[in-house]
């Protein structure tokens, strides 16, 4: 395997690239420039960080600090599923719906992929761990956001029609039903589009950058369909999972919709 | 047929409500916007938390299934939803002489929610609500936006059944001619108080 070694002096010209974007944004009063500079300058520092994390990692191969890094990701993906919310469920549900989904979802499957699929040894060895968990939590947390999202600014928007249809004896899931199947979909579309679209329309990263580090093409296409079905079943599944306990949880055991468990939109 | 009756019926800052509506009686509760009365009759649809007890003849709501409770004790809402396109897709059965009644034909069944008007859908409300047979109605201003000849309709229907069934009706309004056309008893909420009037 040949990677053309980058030196500082590359990234920086490629620095530069963005520099006179900020510029040209600047000129055109967009108001995006700082924003745009902020998040270059996070990027560079958070992969550094993550290059050095990985390092130490490589070196050190240990289910500790594999579970430790694990944890970390869950963590932030979950607060990012939060946020992503226009009106997330109060208190600590609000947090551990979305994150109590994405762990069952990515971890159990990334652990099925690693053990049985790809049989790594150990199967905890972070050069396969790492990615792999990380892009299921990154495209599942995307999938869980969009879809809580939905389901908790519909039941806003249709408490009228929620209500009026319990008053007519409606079960809770008949009553939500429409909406919540709604949501699912709306969280499970980005990956059937994106697979939809793999190969003719976009190239897929990892498959990208195997073969910019000199992988046989094929090999690199094998990674990236394992790749694209982990995300599709790991996504699809803990958006079902979320929808379905958001869902629940937007009624209580009398079968009444309480939306003063969602908070009020920032 | 059984009464409906609510004791020491407590919801947010409201109550304790005693109230019982007799099998065959259709009592009018009246008072001004804002002291809680569509809060009460959703309470009593166990539509929103409350504290208390409801009965329906020998049913007490908290032992009652609240699928069952709310098709039982059932409530017309002042505004009509609908959510699915067609008027046809909330029906599950097509009661010909109830749908007459009120002016419509099979055609209806067919036409566009969102190409009907707000009386005609409050019309369709009610018949949908009858059709399940329910044994106490909640009604909650439910000719507010209908003109005056369905509104007569609207209120002999809803005399028939309640006669024919002997179910209690508990009907919010406003007007005093139509509390003068269907009141058997009427009650004011007034300051967190439930005032019978003499008639």
């Amino acid at each position: 395997m040949n990677v053309i070694h980058l030196s500082s002096m590359n990234l920086a010209v490629a620095a530069v690239l963005v520099l006179l974007l900020g510029i040209a944004a600047t000129a055109l009063k967009l108001g995006v420039s700082k924003t745009l500079y902020i998040a270059a300058l996070r990027t560079t520092v958070q992969l550094l960080l993550i290059g050095l994390v990985l390092k130490f990692l490589f070196e050190n191969v240990h289910l500790g600090w594999m579970a430790l890094l694990a944890t970390v990701m869950l963590l932030v993906a979950g607060r990012e599923v939060m946020a992503r919310q226009q009106r997330p469920f109060a208190g600590s549900w609000g947090y551990g719906l979305g994150t109590l989904s994405m762990f069952v979802s990515s971890f159990v499957l990334t652990l099925f992929a690693l053990t049985v699929i790809i049989g790594t040894e150990p199967w905890y060895q972070p050069q396969y761990a790492i990615p792999l968990l990380g892009m299921m939590l990154g495209n599942t947390m995307n999938g869980v956001s969009l879809a809580m999202d939905r389901l908790t600014e519909s039941a806003y928007q249709q408490r009228m029609v929620i209500e009026a249809r319990l008053a007519l004896g409606q079960h809770w899931r008949e009553a939500i039903g429409g909406i919540a199947r709604d949501s699912t979909r709306i969280g499970m579309l980005p990956m059937i589009n994106a697979m939809a679209a793999a190969g003719i329309i976009s190239l897929p990263g990892m498959m990208t950058g195997q073969i910019l580090a000199g992988a046989p093409p094929l090999e690199a296409v094998k990674y990236q369909i394992l790749i694209m079905f982990m995300i599709t079943a790991g996504t699809g599944f803990a958006t079902v999972l979320a929808t379905w306990l958001g869902a629940k949880r937007l009624f209580d055991d009398r079968h009444r919709l309480r939306l003063e468990r969602l908070r009020s939109k920032k | 047929m059984s009464a409906l009756k609510i004791s020491q019926f407590c919801l947010q800052h409201l109550g304790p409500f005693d109230l019982t509506v007799a099998a065959g009686e259709c009592l009018v509760l009246s008072g001004a916007s804002g002291t809680g009365k569509s809060l009460l009759l959703r309470a009593i649809a166990d539509l929103i938390p409350h504290q208390g007890e409801a009965w329906l003849g020998e049913q007490l709501c908290a032992q009652t299934r609240p699928e069952t409770w709310r098709y039982d004790v059932s409530l017309l809402p002042a505004e009509s939803q609908w959510w699915y396109d067609t008027i046809g897709e909330h029906f599950t059965q097509y009661d010909e002489g109830l749908f007459a009644a009120l002016g419509f034909d099979e055609a209806v069944l067919a036409w566009e929610v969102s190409r009907c008007s707000t009386g005609e859908r409050q019309r369709l409300a009610m018949i949908r609500m009858l059709q399940q047979q329910p044994r106490a109605l909640l009604l909650d201003e439910p000719t507010a936006n209908v003109d005056a000849g369905n509104t007569q309709q609207m209120e002999a229907i809803i005399r028939h059944y309640q006669q024919q069934q002997q179910i209690p009706v508990l009907w919010v309004s406003h007007q005093h001619e139509q509390i003068r056309r269907i009141a058997d008893r009427h009650v004011i909420l007034k300051d967190n108080q439930l005032i019978e009037q003499s008639r």
